[in-house]
């Protein structure tokens, strides 16, 4: 118990360090370059020491649980040996955490907006409700997608390069041709679909499947089942705003 | 703030994350219970370390809501007001009057990536794995500098309203020639660090960043121009890890061609 105690202490003091470069910039900017007082200090404070406390507490159930389920969904789906569940699982995990994700459902109501202010839909309170769903359930099938990719490339050993590059001259292909008001939506659409709570597992899962499979590196094939899932919704969405504009 | 509106605000953010954890913990346990029908290993620790992850992330996300994202946004706000950056109505913009948004894009990108917690699991991950080959502080200290960067381009970029494909091209084709000369086993994880960066801190607070400039720089839109930070800050890691992993290898072969090399006759 009192070794799990200074755990928790040494987490806490890690956890402080991290947080500390927040502290001294917003101080700074606050104090010399705005010259304004801060507002609340005891509010703000107390705020903090959650995100510290937080902070640590999460880091400790990561270890405990996500980095752990991920492995033995690995190590039990690799000796289970069937590419359907494999598949059905990795799909299953990228659309179920995906399409319920707060930031993406930001995300997709701006999308709608801009594409009605610049005329590409039509302005009317039905039609954003449903292109915004349907954004979303794109996004969603696109992240469900990335992740079979992902496991597929880690089961075949393909280098990932390819894969990636390939996609990127796929985004640049579709830019050229999607409607101008979509693609800086796209792009960002990549970066908000990774929660905090996915990625530790996928990475766990990834790294996991390679550790067992026969034959693959765990640092070459486990890590970049993330970048698939960042690339892919870019390119679903500019496929989107194509065929909505169509 | 009374103490009640407190608790209440809390236990919403407690009931968030609860809603964010449900659909995987539900793909997680139907698999292994109901298909592949295999007891989970370590049940009760398992348990209890998911209950530290929801804990934890309300714990980190009210504490956000409550100290961080306020001042963030009214930072952001103050900071890019044309009556701060000195442009009276009018005026064609100087994007060098606005040095101190790049410099709090900058800081602010650094610092918040240092603190994002899905960085801090994947660096870990990939320290353990690398058997330690990959310091996870050199990783993160590299993401953060990729995003700061990216944050100061960015605004930079909303400020002068050139248009973000150039960008995001000009980035893919530096990734695509860094891929070619960097050690093959940093690829994938400079890959993977691209799409971590952007969550629970640093959206929020880049997001405010964004729309705040688009709206209060002279001819910006903030429906059109005020997106593309997020894009950006997934993209700017991929160089910067990959650009840490070939400086610390050409400082390693360059250590051991100093050790191998004779006391004496080195003086190229």
């Amino acid at each position: 118990m009192s070794s799990s105690a200074k755990d928790m202490i040494r987490l806490l003091g890690e956890t402080a360090r991290d947080l500390a470069p927040i502290l001294v910039i917003v101080g700074f900017f606050q104090l010399v370059v705005l010259r304004q007082p801060v507002d609340n200090l005891g509010q703000i404070a107390a705020g903090f020491v959650f995100v510290l406390l937080g902070l640590a507490i999460f880091i400790r159930g990561l270890e405990m649980a996500l980095f752990p389920l991920g492995e033995a969904l690995a190590d039990a789906l690799a000796q289970r040996g069937s590419l359907t569940l494999l598949i059905l699982f990795a799909f299953g995990l990228g659309f179920g955490t995906t399409v319920a994700e707060p930031a993406l459902i930001a995300v997709g109501e701006e999308a709608t907006e801009v594409m009605a202010v610049a005329g590409v839909i039509a302005d009317d309170e039905s039609t954003l409700a449903r292109t915004a769903t349907s954004l979303r359930y794109t996004v969603a099938v696109s992240v469900g997608s990335s992740l079979v990719l992902g496991v597929f490339r880690i089961l075949k050993g393909w280098p990932i390069q390819w894969l990636i590059i390939g996609g990127y001259i796929v985004v640049v292909a579709l830019t050229t041709i999607a409607p101008a008001e979509i693609v800086g939506i796209a792009y960002d659409s990549g970066g908000v679909t990774t929660s905090t709570i996915t990625v530790p597992l996928v990475t766990a899962l990834g790294v996991g499947l390679a550790s067992v499979i026969k034959g693959r590196n765990p640092m070459v094939d486990g890590f970049g089942l993330i970048a698939f899932a960042s690339l892919m919704p870019i390119i679903f969405v500019l496929l989107f705003g194509l065929v909505i504009a169509a | 703030m009374t103490l009640w509106s407190d608790i209440s605000e809390l236990s919403w953010s407690f009931v968030g994350v609860l809603r964010d954890v449900a659909p995987i913990v539900v793909v997680m346990f139907v698999f292994q219970l109901v298909i592949l029908r295999r007891k989970i290993p370590h049940l009760r620790q398992v348990l209890f370390g998911l209950l530290y992850v929801v804990l934890g992330l309300a714990f980190f996300l009210f504490g956000l809501e409550r100290a961080l994202f306020p001042l963030g946004r009214e930072m952001a706000a103050q900071l890019t007001d044309p009556t701060f950056v000195g442009i009276a109505e009018g005026d064609t913009v100087n994007w060098l009057a606005y040095y101190w948004v790049y410099t709090f894009a900058f800081a602010i990108g650094f610092a918040t990536t240092i603190a994002e917690p899905s960085l801090i699991a994947v660096a870990l991950k990939a320290q353990e794995v690398s058997g330690g080959g990959v310091k996870a502080f050199g990783l993160r200290l590299a993401v953060a500098l990729g995003v700061a960067l990216s944050l100061a381009v960015g605004t930079f970029r909303i400020v002068t309203g050139t248009p973000l494909y150039l960008y995001m091209i000009a980035g893919y084709i530096i990734v695509v020639i860094q891929t070619l000369a960097a050690p093959r086993m940093i690829v994938p994880l400079a890959y993977d660090s691209g799409g971590v960066t952007t969550s629970t801190v640093t959206v929020p607070l880049v997001a405010a960043l964004g729309l705040g400039l688009a709206g209060s720089v002279p001819g910006r839109s903030p429906l059109l121009d005020g997106f593309g930070l997020i894009a950006l800050a997934s993209l700017f890691p991929m160089i910067t890890v990959m650009g840490y992993a070939q400086i610390s290898g050409w400082l390693a072969r360059r250590a051991a061609a100093r050790a191998s090399a004779p006391p004496q006759g080195d003086t190229s």
